[in-house]
């Protein structure tokens, strides 16, 4: 089961969950997705303990996608 | 133009780098050009201090306690520079708004994010280390440390996500996604507080930080054996 989890500041909050035989999931998970991306918030997507990549569309085989808030120099 | 604008491609490079279109990449020769100006650039602000040291006792040995003040400010030049690169790794004032079970949610993804031996140093410092393409990093609340040339070299990076209200875990995950994202973007984005030699900068950290930076030592020399032996 792949999980839409936003960084926040209850710690996180999952948004979404969807596996690749339940489209109608998957559906809900990218409206959530592109929801957050509209407030500003930016995706990425992962394995968890490597890898990451900046997404801007949810992808259907990730098995985590977080949603963060823009960084900066302070 | 703000990163939000969506003005560079959202996959691949950080978006954030829209909020800097001046700067440079930080790949591994812009890094090595900018250790080489910090290191010129202290040198320049030394060198009038070292002068100073030794011509005043040439002139009048009456003069020796004048020439002690310009060593000890000698000395302590690069050691205010190490101070401020040190606050990096020093956990960031949060509002009095976090609530504890926020903070232990926030823990509990980022010891998702990392492997056993990084989380076991995350519970005994704090920080998290984490090896990329550029060096070893040290991910903490406030910014990060680059540690490079065999444990030797580290550059500070002030740099921190957006909002005062997220746990200082939560803190620590942005920057380390953004960091496996792009790594080179990471250290654009990020600013620069100080370069210079890793031993400096420990000096002026708090016990279990410089725990960390030494386990991020440890690592850039194995992995800099790693680089230098493969064909």
């Amino acid at each position: 089961m792949s999980r839409l989890i936003r960084l926040d500041q209850t710690g996180h909050t999952e948004l979404a969950q969807w596996s690749s035989s339940d489209p109608a999931a998957f559906e809900r998970a990218r409206a959530a997705m592109d929801a957050e991306l509209a407030r500003g918030y930016f995706a990425v997507a992962g394995d968890g303990t490597r890898s990451a990549e900046q997404v801007r569309e949810l992808p259907a085989d990730a098995e985590l996608v977080i949603l963060r808030r823009p960084i900066a120099g302070g | 133009m703000t990163a939000a604008d969506g003005g560079l491609p959202l996959t691949g490079a950080l978006p954030e780098l829209a909020d800097v279109p001046w700067r440079p990449l930080a790949d591994e020769p812009a890094l090595r050009r900018t250790d080489r100006r910090w290191t010129l650039w202290l040198v320049a602000q030394e060198l009038p201090l070292v002068a100073i040291a030794v011509g005043l006792p040439l002139l009048s040995p009456l003069l020796v306690p004048m020439s002690l003040i310009a060593l000890a400010f000698a000395w302590f030049i690069p050691d205010l520079w190490a101070a401020k690169g040190a606050e990096v790794l020093r956990p960031p004032r949060l509002p009095g708004g976090v609530a504890p079970s926020a903070e232990t949610r926030a823990i509990g993804l980022l010891g998702d994010l990392i492997d056993h031996r990084a989380r076991e140093l995350l519970t005994r410092t704090g920080l998290v280390v984490e090896r990329g393409r550029l060096g070893v990093w040290v991910i903490a609340g406030k910014g990060a440390v680059l540690v490079r040339g065999r444990g030797r070299r580290v550059e500070c990076y002030c740099v921190r996500a957006t909002g005062d209200d997220l746990p200082l875990a939560d803190r620590i995950a942005h920057l380390l996604l953004a960091l496996r994202a792009d790594e080179p973007g990471f250290a654009t984005v990020s600013n620069l507080s100080f370069s210079g030699a890793r031993w400096r900068l420990s000096r002026r950290l708090p016990a279990p930080a410089k725990d960390g930076l030494a386990a991020a030592a440890m690592a850039s020399g194995n992995r800099d054996r790693e680089v230098s032996s493969s064909p």
